[in-house]
């Protein structure tokens, strides 16, 4: 279900990701198709365990045994990055393709200086670029991620950051070459709403100047609201519901979507119980025979114990469910 | 500072915590060879007065380091304060005797961010909600088992697994268990700190729907500390907002949603992400959040305030009443 259909920067078919465990075989990811547009920005949205990271990881070749990429295509430009020799992955991910983690230590070094590695960084992109200029554009980008004096952090390890100033310095090394696509895996989670602020400013900028593209990974459905131009939101490994940003916020078609949205305080008026989902998510080990939902889904049926696959019920919109919420007037909930 | 009804169930008056930064060995030896090293003084809480009704749900928020758990856990008895006064239903504690300072401790309940760093691993379900009641006689041994279960139906646990231990909980069920054991010893307030920050979207609105009837049924007063702005604008009657171990605004919730007095709050309501509000355009934030080591002198919020003035650089803004029921520390009002 693609958002925007022209030349996609990536295009992901169908992604299955298994974990091989002795407790059983763990379907982290299993058929997960998305593409993500020029310049795009794509909110990668659902609650812990549903796959989120797993998918960001298989896309830049970092998923590690027992889990394996066990199916499907990751076209990154139209080539496909399953299966890419080691080096090659490697030589994409420190150039075109950027993850953001949610623990910043795994961008950084705790052993070296920021300034070295920032020029590094710079480096193996560019080797033709003098050590002073990498620098100069290394200061420049811990400014801009809102570090105070960056000619004197520059010469700091990354220990003698707080938190929150370390992921900023991840965030400014993942900036760095202006990549093509960047995977931000809840990189603001932990931080205030004034930082938090000041990062998604950089990251949009950075998509709106450069066309970058980017998969802003996250369970904060108002972030996403304010900051993405598409969005997927996935349940047990699966993507159950993707498409436009407005579209789906404002008219959600499958049930966990429309619960999920529902039982954000913002949604409901003061004091007020909140919608909630009942029950909580299933063990990827222990998944019920058809939709993974059907437990905690006010719609489930007979026909629910058969998987639902993807349909486009709505131009532009992808939706795994045997009965979506079709009629507009529908009440959330409902 | 903050009307004192005869509903007042807890009042703060310019209560105050200091750590103090202790010098490592290397610091230790400088000072000794004659550098001017000191020991460091974070004023975590720094000279606070607030008033909360029975029956209320006052929120508390700011950012990370701005000392909203040490003022929550000042006001639970669990840390002491360096200077001012709590007095609970009337009565000071610093001249509480002492059956009164353990009756207090009682009811004032604290439920803590991390269910399972709050709960022993090694105790079952049973024991660890029934063992507190058990020994401030509110059940008998012989009654405790179905006391337990009563306490865990209300907070929406099977009973049925009153045996097993913390880790056999999913986190949402173990943060029921840190509700159920307060709840346990019959409080009439909860100090929520950051209380359902852990948890997924759909079990957040479980637990806040939870939240909000136990407030119902057992008729419960709330100091409910989170960094989530639109949860705590969800489920507060009032708002307290702190920068840097000072309150900067006090006001009822939707007065301060409408019309937020101070420059700090203003800046804060600004950036919080909210579901209608698409396709942002993000703006850079001015200044950073400064060390509480080192605040700025005079408002602390001064060195990122677009209104600030050189008064402000200087002289500390009171918190006073702007309007009925509303307070703000800003010298901006003064001209009004
Ligand atoms: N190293 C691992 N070993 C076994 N299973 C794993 C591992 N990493 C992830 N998984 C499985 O993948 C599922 C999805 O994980 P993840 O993508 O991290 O979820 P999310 O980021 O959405 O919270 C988990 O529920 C777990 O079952
Ligand atoms: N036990 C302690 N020892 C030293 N400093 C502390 C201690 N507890 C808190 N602080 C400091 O006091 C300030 C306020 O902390 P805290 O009350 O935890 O803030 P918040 O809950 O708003 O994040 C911070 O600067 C913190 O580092
Ligand atoms: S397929 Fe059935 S159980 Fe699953 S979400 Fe749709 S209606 Fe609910
Ligand atoms: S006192 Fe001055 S610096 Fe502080 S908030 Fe008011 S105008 Fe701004
Ligand atoms: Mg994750
Ligand atoms: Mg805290």
């Amino acid at each position: 279900m693609s958002v925007k259909d022209t030349s996609p920067t990536l295009e992901v078919r169908n992604l299955q990701t298994h974990f091989f465990t002795k407790a059983g075989d763990a379907k982290a990811v299993d058929g997960v198709s998305f593409s993500v547009g020029k310049g795009e920005i794509m909110g990668l949205v659902g609650e812990s365990g549903s796959g989120k990271s797993v998918t960001g990881f298989s896309i830049i070749g970092l998923v590690d045994p027992p889990g394996n990429v066990v199916g499907g295509e990751v076209l990154y430009n139209g080539k496909n990055l399953v299966g890419l020799p080691d080096e090659q992955m490697r030589q994409l991910r420190g150039n075109r393709i950027a993850m953001i983690f949610q623990d910043p230590m795994m961008t950084l070094n705790p052993v070296l200086r920021v300034d070295t590695q920032m020029v590094e960084t710079i480096l193996a992109h560019d080797p033709s670029v003098s050590k002073q200029d990498a620098l100069a554009r290394s200061r420049d980008a811990l400014g801009r991620v809102g570090i105070p004096a960056p000619d004197e952090r520059l010469r700091s390890y990354p220990h003698q950051f707080s938190g929150g100033m370390r992921q900023r310095v991840a965030i400014a090394i993942a900036l760095l070459n202006k990549p093509d696509l960047i995977i931000a895996d809840e990189p603001t989670t932990a931080l205030d709403v004034t930082i938090q602020g000041q990062i998604l400013y950089e990251a949009q900028k950075l998509c709106r100047e450069t066309g970058t593209s980017m998969i802003w990974i996250t369970h904060d459905l108002a972030v996403v609201a304010g900051l993405a131009d598409s969005i997927c939101v996935m349940y047990g490994g699966r993507v159950v519901e993707q498409g436009l940003i407005n579209d789906v916020l404002d008219h959600p078609v499958h049930p966990y979507t429309r619960g999920l949205l529902g039982s954000v305080p913002g949604a409901n008026s003061r004091g007020t119980r909140l919608y909630q989902i009942p029950g909580m998510a299933p063990s990827l080990l222990n998944l019920p025979q058809g939709c993974a939902f059907q437990a905690r889904c006010p719609r489930a049926d007979e026909a629910c114990l058969v998987e639902p696959q993807i349909t486009e019920p709505i131009a532009g919109r992808g939706v795994r469910c045997c009965h979506p919420h079709l009629n507009a007037e529908e009440e959330i909930g409902a | 500072m903050s009307e004192k009804t005869n509903d007042t169930m807890l009042t703060v008056d310019n209560l105050s915590k200091n750590f103090v930064k202790k010098l490592d060995l290397a610091g230790k030896i400088a000072q000794k060879l004659g550098s001017n090293i000191r020991e460091e003084v974070v004023h975590a809480v720094d000279g606070v007065s607030l008033a909360i009704p029975k029956g209320s749900v006052v929120g508390l928020v700011g950012e990370s380091g701005c000392g909203k758990s040490t003022l929550g856990r000042m006001i639970a008895g669990i840390l002491r304060p360096t200077g001012g006064d709590i007095t609970y239903k009337g009565v000071s504690i610093t001249k509480m005797s002492g059956d009164e300072a353990a009756r207090a401790a009682l009811q004032i309940q604290m439920i803590f961010q991390d269910p399972f760093a709050s709960l022993n691993p090694r105790m079952r379900v049973i024991d660890i909600i029934g063992e507190a009641p058990l020994t401030h006689g509110f059940t008998t041994a012989a009654e405790k088992d179905s006391y337990v279960c009563d306490v865990m139906k209300r907070v929406g646990l099977d009973p049925e697994y009153r045996r097993r231990y913390p880790h056999q909980f999913s986190g949402g069920q173990r943060q029921r268990i840190g509700i159920a054991r307060a709840l346990a010893v019959n409080p009439e307030f909860l100090v929520c700190d950051e209380a359902i920050a852990a948890l997924d979207v759909s079990i957040q609105a479980q637990v806040i729907n939870l939240f909000m009837d136990l407030r119902e049924d057992l008729d419960l007063t709330y100091l409910f500390i989170s960094h989530d702005l639109s949860v705590v604008k969800h489920i507060s009657d009032r708002i307290v907002i702190m920068y840097l171990g000072r309150i900067v605004e006090i006001s009822p919730t939707d007065e301060l949603y409408a019309d937020p007095n101070h420059p700090y709050t203003q800046a804060l309501l600004n950036e919080v992400p909210q579901l209608e509000h698409r396709g942002r355009d993000y703006k850079p934030v001015e200044g950073e959040i400064p060390s509480p080591l080192d605040p700025p002198s005079g408002c602390h919020f001064h060195p990122r305030c677009p209104h600030a003035t050189d008064r402000c650089a200087t002289e500390r803004p009171e918190l006073r009443e702007i309007a009925p029921t509303r307070w703000s520390a800003c010298h901006l009002n003064d001209e009004a």
